[in-house]
């Protein structure tokens, strides 16, 4: 008896073998990431350029840019390693503080505009590092009111500085805006700090780090057996995240031209978890739909803050209802749409077994 | 600071210490059955605030009546977001329960704030007590007195209903190994809910009184809230006699840092003492510390 004839009463056997398929090489993937980044910029240059996008969507649009670089952060964070972090908005703020305190202090010149971002950015990775090599051992719901804590003591510290230094409570203004829509360079810094973020976090995602990372994410004990080194991975990915929350802040400072503390606290680490939430946890696709998404939102609901609100927390709790899957309106609902071959960003459906 | 200035803020600490520890005690007890920091609990305190202050002011209710009213309206509340929004997420991964608290937590802020419009509300003048009582060279105020009774009627009522009665068992049971107890037919469901309307009642009498204190707003519980939790945690999560003694150190901190003359540091000293409590003794004052298992 041939194998054929025997395995083909076997359910699965005779399937033919699908051919792999075909993997660009790392060169050619790059070139193409690079194409659709530079025709990406070209379009929306263009229809900057020729006021087609005016002035108020394409301060509109700088928002979304700079919402996307610190939700990637805290998406690495979060859903990627599976760190809970609910003082995002902190870490942004020594980005915004440290840029302004530079931009202000200097010749206020391109140079000390990206020097003053840069410094921000790694000035926000340190203290990262700093406390993230404490706090991290802690975990899931732990971590998640330490990080809240964190939050909250740097928003309070900045709020009672000396007023010449950092402007306490009134905030600090005056070094002007560099990232505004009005501003020569600012799309280019919003939009290339964001293209810069997706990139790193992409291909962290998809090196062996993002591996472990995303291991650890999923069960710690079984991937520190593994070899996993549980410190070295959360804590990396904490510094990378912080980093680009801090690249956030810089650009938020020359995008309002004026900081305040309160503009940091408790609601705003909210709206970058909202974004990573309703991106799907760990997809960094769904990252840059949400804040868009969010962004067009916002601007719609501008001067009704209460219903915005509103929405955010019903969708928080739809959405976290529905990835369960237990209520029985949203079982038959799947039922009814089919939405599992649909395949959509926000409905990240993987079976996660505690 | 002379003696009387100290015993003075000893008495100040003590009464914003207790509201603290009523509503960590409702923290304590939903994280001890299943393992949540409901971020909604304070929200709730705040809808028991609102509440009583509707009692008093629209139906012009006696203010034990009021309060009355608020506990039965927030237990129904805390069943009810147990219900729709918990319970099916029994089983999910703990985090995804925590983003849910987090929006039923925003969801009864700014369902309150359309309701009710943004700005502060004071209950009025009197509702509460408000004389003044000398004893030996201190002014204690009389709201201050009700609160620390209030709190500590509310903690042995607790302690009866936990030790004594057969709900009380149960809550223990399902705490411990809610398996164990569903072999023993005790309705897990059921329990649950039960602790969650005991929590809920405590931090609506946490509420009115806070409201009859200071000013009422769609999100005054909000630092209340972080500030129980932190009491919890300080006490040691699970733990009911240390939700009462965090509540009531945390108070005495605070308020004896404002004394020293820190007070914009005020909300900063609580955070620090979290931080620092988690990193020294995850477990608190008086937790146990459980290893976990694979």
């Amino acid at each position: 008896m041939d194998t054929k004839k025997k395995n083909s009463k076997r359910p699965g056997f005779d399937t033919p073998v699908e051919k792999p398929a075909k993997k660009l090489a790392p060169w050619q993937s790059g070139l193409i990431g690079l194409g659709i980044v530079a025709g990406v910029y070209l379009i929306l240059r263009i229809l900057i350029s020729t006021g087609v996008i005016g002035a108020y969507y394409q301060g509109i649009l700088h928002g979304i840019f700079i919402d996307i670089i610190a939700a990637l952060g805290l998406n690495l964070i979060t859903g990627i390693t599976g760190q809970f972090s609910l003082g995002h908005a902190g870490f942004m703020a020594i980005g915004a503080y440290t840029s302004a305190y530079v931009v202000l202090h200097t010749s206020g010149s391109m140079v000390s505009i990206l020097g003053g971002i840069l410094l921000g950015a790694v000035l926000a990775g340190v203290l990262g590092l700093l406390v993230g090599i404490p706090t991290l051992r802690l975990k899931g719901d732990y971590l998640a009111i330490a990080t809240l804590g964190l939050g909250e003591i740097i928003r309070i510290f900045i709020q009672n500085t000396d007023q010449q230094v950092l402007g306490g409570s009134a905030g600090l203004t005056g070094y002007g805006v560099y990232a505004a829509a009005t501003s020569p360079a600012g799309f280019e810094l919003v939009f290339f700090g964001a293209v810069i973020t997706f990139v790193v976090i992409r291909n962290m995602v998809k090196s062996s780090h993002g591996r472990a990372c995303i291991a650890v994410r999923e069960d710690e004990i079984a991937s520190e057996s593994m070899g996993v080194n549980l410190t070295k991975v959360k804590i990396s990915a904490f510094v990378v995240g912080t980093f680009f929350a801090g690249l956030a802040g810089g650009l938020y400072t020359g995008y309002t031209g004026i900081i305040q503390p309160k503009s940091f606290d408790f609601m705003q680490s909210i709206e970058f978890l909202m974004i990573v939430v309703l991106g799907g946890l760990g997809n960094i696709w769904g990252t840059l739909i949400a804040a868009a998404a969010l962004g067009v939102l916002n601007m719609f609901l501008q001067s009704f803050a209460e219903i915005r609100m509103i929405i955010y927390a019903l969708l928080l709790v739809i959405i976290m209802l529905i990835k369960a899957g237990e209520t029985p309106f949203f079982v038959k609902l799947r039922g009814l749409f089919k939405w599992s071959k649909w395949n959509l960003p926000f409905v990240h459906r993987k079976t996660e077994v505690e | 600071m002379s003696f009387e200035e100290f015993l003075q803020q000893l008495i100040n600490g003590v009464s914003i210490g207790s509201i603290y520890a009523l509503a960590a005690l409702g923290y304590t007890m939903v994280y001890g059955i299943i393992k949540l920091i409901n971020f909604a609990h304070g929200d709730i305190l705040m809808v028991g605030a609102y509440v009583g202050y509707a009692c008093i002011v629209v139906l012009h209710m006696p203010f034990l009546l009021a309060m009355v009213v608020a506990v039965a309206v927030c237990g129904l509340l805390g069943v009810a977001i147990e219900k729709v929004a918990y319970r099916p997420l029994r089983h999910a991964p703990r985090i995804t329960v925590l983003i849910t608290a987090i929006g039923v937590s925003f969801l009864l802020e700014y369902v309150m704030m359309a309701l009710v419009g943004a700005e502060s509300k004071a209950y009025p003048d009197g509702s509460f007590g408000n004389g003044q009582l000398s004893v030996a060279g201190l002014s204690i105020n009389t709201q201050q007195l009700y609160v620390v009774a209030v709190t500590i009627i509310m903690m042995i009522a607790l302690q009866y209903i936990i030790k004594r009665t057969k709900i009380g068992k149960a809550m223990r049971a399902v705490s411990s190994d809610a398996d164990a107890a569903q072999l023993m037919g005790i309705s897990v469901d059921k329990t649950i809910s039960f602790t969650f309307l005991l929590g809920s009642a405590l931090a609506a009498v946490a509420g009115v009184m806070m409201g009859a204190m200071y000013t009422i707003n769609p999100l005054m519980g909000m630092q209340p809230g972080l500030k129980a939790f932190i009491a919890a945690v300080f006490g040691g999560i699970g733990s009911i006699p240390g939700a009462m003694l965090g509540g009531i150190l945390l108070g005495l901190i605070e308020t004896l840092v404002t004394a020293v003359g820190f007070s914009a540091y005020k909300d900063l000293a609580a955070f620090v003492i979290l931080i620092l409590v988690l990193l020294i003794r995850p477990c608190g004052i008086l937790g146990k510390n459980v290893r976990e298992k694979v």
